[in-house]
């Protein structure tokens, strides 16, 4: 069963990962975007890490509501609200259970990943963060080290399509041959599920 | 760059603009800048917002006759929803709030969230979605066409019919008719760069220029070599005109990106308006200068607005902000 702290620990994962991978995110965001995504993470993820140290939310629901809210806060942009809508959503999906299976979290997640889809419009297969987020949750029955894999490999994926949503499709066909950053740092996300997990 | 470390960019502008304009109540911490008699009672109130990097929009444009309030976020960033929130409780007479929003995926999904936080806050909110840019031509598969120099016309003409104290469904109307009637296209010499990246965000070689640019920096549809004044004008006011056939006179904006030098633009300006008097397009009014900028870009933007002779009349208003003032 996974508890607040194993919630507390992917956040604290995730925010040490965004910030050591926050040069490679800007410059991926630089050919086919404005060169700010990872200082735009790094600095919700720090509010993220910050706010959970100070308050220490008792549930697995509550810790991804506080960390929505700060990156909702804090982040700005695009992957503001959609990042938070992700966490938020799984969030709200968990309840306020105490603790909950990986099961329970596949589920929630995948409500995440919905709302995520329906607030920016994007499907599988338009160069954005649902390219690592969809396999991952396809992938969660099987594991958080397969999780792991497939959100890496959907990212790497992005890196032949031309993008369908987002700045980098103002590009058109000059989007193509560029992996996407968003759904770069949507597998560090689910990297650090996995990591969190000792796995 | 002329600053001191990137993180505090944002923040010390804020605390310039202050300095500069007691006009204006400026909110460093909340990153919130409001004209300092607001709210004005029985009036609407117009909030906008955007990244920074291309001022005076939107803070220059704060002040009576035109925004009530600007939100800056980080650099090419859009704010958060809290602070459009904030703004619109700070100007809201209890006659509603216009946000005007530029159509990036990240300005539209922040202000909608802010939108639902000032109406549970009983506040009325209209939006209007500012999509000017004739560059992007496939609508279908972009996130559609991005907001630019038309920016700049709808919040002065809706802002003066906020002013003249219409209610907020006929500023929120005015406010869309402006911005349907507008059309832009932009060009590159340079690419800009942004304080955390420090160095430019897309590689343009001396001699090559960039058709067709967004304001934030990101790369064009198309690069072909150095073209002069009057073959950019030509191009750029085609394109435009490929997409509307003006019946009204209209309103001319020959916008700088930041770093290209007024001499230049106004140099512009005289072949854009040869281009439009061959394609028998008649100029009600003409605006040059740096106004919907992108850092240390060099480049310009052409944006024309058809103007019936109610917009005419909104447009030559009186206005006073930093960036923009006439009449008063």
């Amino acid at each position: 069963m996974l508890d607040a702290e194993f919630f507390r620990r992917w956040m604290a994962v995730t925010a040490a990962s965004v910030e050591r991978e926050a040069e490679r995110l800007t410059a991926l965001d630089s050919p086919i975007g404005d060169a700010d995504h990872g200082s735009n993470l790094q600095r919700g993820f720090t509010a993220v890490a910050g706010a959970l140290e100070k308050e220490a939310p008792g549930t697995p629901g509550a810790v991804l509501l506080l960390a929505a809210k700060q990156l909702i806060s804090t982040v700005g942009g695009a992957s503001g609200p959609l990042y938070g809508t992700l966490l938020r959503r799984t969030g709200k999906t968990l309840g306020d259970a105490a603790e909950v299976s990986p099961e329970e979290l596949a589920t929630a997640l995948r409500a995440g990943v919905d709302a995520v889809m329906a607030l920016g419009g994007a499907a599988p297969g338009d160069k954005t963060m649902i390219d690592a987020l969809v396999p991952a949750v396809d992938a969660l029955g099987d594991g958080f080290a397969a999780a792991r894999a497939a959100a890496e490999q959907g990212a790497q994926a992005t890196t032949p399509l031309q993008a369908r949503k987002g700045r980098a499709s103002y590009l058109g066909e000059r989007s193509i041959g560029h992996q996407d950053p968003g759904a770069t740092s949507s597998a560090l996300l689910v990297a650090a599920l996995a990591e969190a997990a000792g796995e | 760059m002329l600053i001191n470390v990137p993180e505090t960019v944002v923040a010390d502008a804020l605390r310039g603009l202050a300095a500069a304009h007691p006009e204006l109540t400026v909110d460093v911490e909340n990153r919130v800048i409001v004209r300092r008699d607001a709210p004005v009672a029985g009036k609407v109130a117009l909030v906008s917002g955007g990244g920074s990097g291309h001022e005076p929009l939107h803070g220059g444009f704060v002040g009576p006759g035109m925004l009530s309030a600007a939100c800056p976020g980080e650099v090419f960033t859009s704010p958060v929803p809290d602070q459009m929130a904030r703004a619109a409780a700070a100007v809201d007479s209890g006659a509603g709030v216009l946000f005007v929003v530029k159509n990036y995926t990240g300005d539209v999904l922040n202000f909608d969230m802010a939108a639902e936080l000032a109406e549970d806050e009983g506040i009325q909110v209209a939006k209007v979605l500012v999509d000017d840019d004739v560059a992007v031509t496939d609508s279908l598969y972009t996130a559609g066409r991005r907001g630019t120099g038309a920016t700049l016309f709808v919040e002065k003409i809706a802002g003066a019919a906020a002013d003249e104290g219409q209610p907020l469904e006929r500023v929120a109307a005015v406010a869309r008719q402006v911005n349907e009637n507008s059309r832009s296209f932009g060009v590159a010499l340079t690419a800009c760069t942004t304080p955390a990246k420090g160095s430019p965000t897309f590689d343009l070689p001396p001699g090559e220029l960039e058709l067709g640019i967004g304001i934030h920096g990101e790369p064009g549809r198309e690069r072909r070599p150095m073209m002069t004044s009057g073959e950019i004008a030509d191009f750029a006011v085609h394109a435009i005109l490929e997409d509307m056939s003006p019946r009204n006179p209209v309103l001319v904006l020959v916008n700088g990106m930041g770093a290209t030098p007024l001499l230049e633009l106004y140099g512009f300006n005289a072949e854009v308006q040869r281009v439009l008097a061959e394609r028998g397009v008649a100029v009600a009014r003409t605006l040059v200068g740096n106004y919907v900028t992108s850092l240390d870009m060099a480049g310009a933007s052409v944006t024309l607005c058809q103007v019936d002779e109610e917009l005419l009349r909104l447009w030559d208003a009186p206005v006073k902000t930093a960036g923009l003032r006439w009449g008063m």
